[in-house]
């Protein structure tokens, strides 16, 4: 094959394994998704993957290529192909289920931990909230809100890979999302959560997570400002305490 | 280096723990001379003489650079944790690379 791509995939389970390598066609505009899917289609049927809306909405097919955890439906392998080389692993810091698979349940759990579900008093009985677009919480809960769970910044976070319990930065972004959502009402129990020891505070602020999150979010500046959050409403439960 | 690591603020992060660890190892080193001045003038004097030697100036140098990376370094993570946000932490960060070797030049110069 005159124009083709070694691939090295990972193959195994919770067990262990090794990588297996293909030879593949390369096309042009091809995706990462699009070698994997021939491999599956041509070579070995039993390769295991994931993956849904083949866009970048669903954040389902995130994998390690060539050591970067990456969106394989958007990315373009003449952008990353290294002389003519390709290696694809599972996502780093999960559980493997079967070859590239992997189990997503613990980056899921993090997000319940970290309260991350939207939490409101208001009925359907009553106004809708009036909120202005332009005022600075809106819009910190507006940078922060676009994330599509591919748990790439999850896989690049240093942190999650000492600290097990470490809520990550997706779970701590969506976090801040919502503490800056003025309809929400469950802030307090939210911010003790996310600042314990599995919180905000654990972040060396590596930005491994703004860095490759393929939406270009900030996960980082997010866990900063869950930082000044939490620090803030320490320091007014201190001065509460001191002077009534 | 894992390939995800390979990110300039990553780098940051690995100067500031690398340097924050080597003075760590110094600290003993430093109360060891500064309990040299509890024995008498001449433990000291003895030492103070050693540290004229250009070698132990340059690990001066090191050393200095050590503190000041910590220094700035330290200075720029406590502004993106406590300032409001600033998308600008490849900038500072390398500012701080740079004071910190300007200010160990500047140590130097006036050391030789």
């Amino acid at each position: 094959m005159a124009d083709s791509i070694t691939v090295s995939v990972w193959r195994g389970g919770a067990g262990g394994g090794e990588f297996q390598d293909f030879q593949v066609p390369q096309q042009p505009s091809q995706t990462i998704l699009d070698v994997i899917t021939w491999i599956q289609r041509h070579l070995d049927a039993s390769l295991s993957y994931r993956f849904a809306c083949r866009v970048g909405m669903c954040g389902s097919c995130a994998m390690m290529v060539n050591g970067i955890p990456r969106w394989t439906c958007r990315t373009h392998v003449n952008k990353v192909m290294q002389d003519r080389h390709l290696t694809v692993e599972p996502l780093r810091n999960l559980p493997v289920i079967k070859d590239l698979a992997c189990d997503m349940s613990e980056f899921f759990e993090k997000w319940r931990q970290a309260e991350g579900h939207f939490q409101g008093s208001s009925s359907r009985d009553e106004t809708v909230a009036a909120i202005s677009p332009k005022s600075s919480q809106r819009q910190a809960a507006n940078a922060a809100i676009e994330c599509i769970n591919c748990a790439i910044c999850y896989a690049s976070c240093d942190v999650v890979a000492w600290n097990r319990d470490y809520l990550g930065p997706a779970a701590l972004n969506r976090a801040w999302s919502l503490q800056n959502d003025q309809r929400d009402h469950a802030q307090d129990e939210r911010l003790k959560v996310v600042a314990g020891d599995a919180g905000c505070h654990q972040c060396h602020s590596q930005q491994g997570c703004s860095t490759y999150c393929p939406n270009e979010l900030n996960p980082t500046a997010s866990i900063a400002g869950l930082k000044r959050m939490s620090a803030h409403w320490f320091m007014n439960k201190k001065y509460r305490q001191r002077h009534g | 280096m894992k390939a995800h690591r390979k990110q300039s603020l990553y780098m940051a992060f690995l100067l500031h723990r690398l340097s924050g660890l080597g003075l760590a190892l110094f600290l003993p080193f430093h109360f060891y001379v500064l309990g040299l001045a509890l024995k008498g003038n001449a433990a000291l004097d003895r030492f103070l003489h050693w540290s004229e030697l250009p070698l132990v100036k340059f690990a001066e140098f090191g050393l200095v650079f050590l503190l000041a990376l910590h220094f700035f370094g330290g200075l720029r993570l406590l502004a993106l944790e406590n300032l409001p946000w600033s998308n600008r932490q490849k900038n500072y960060a390398a500012v701080a690379l740079a004071a910190a070797f300007f200010v160990a030049c500047g140590y130097l110069l006036r050391a030789i």
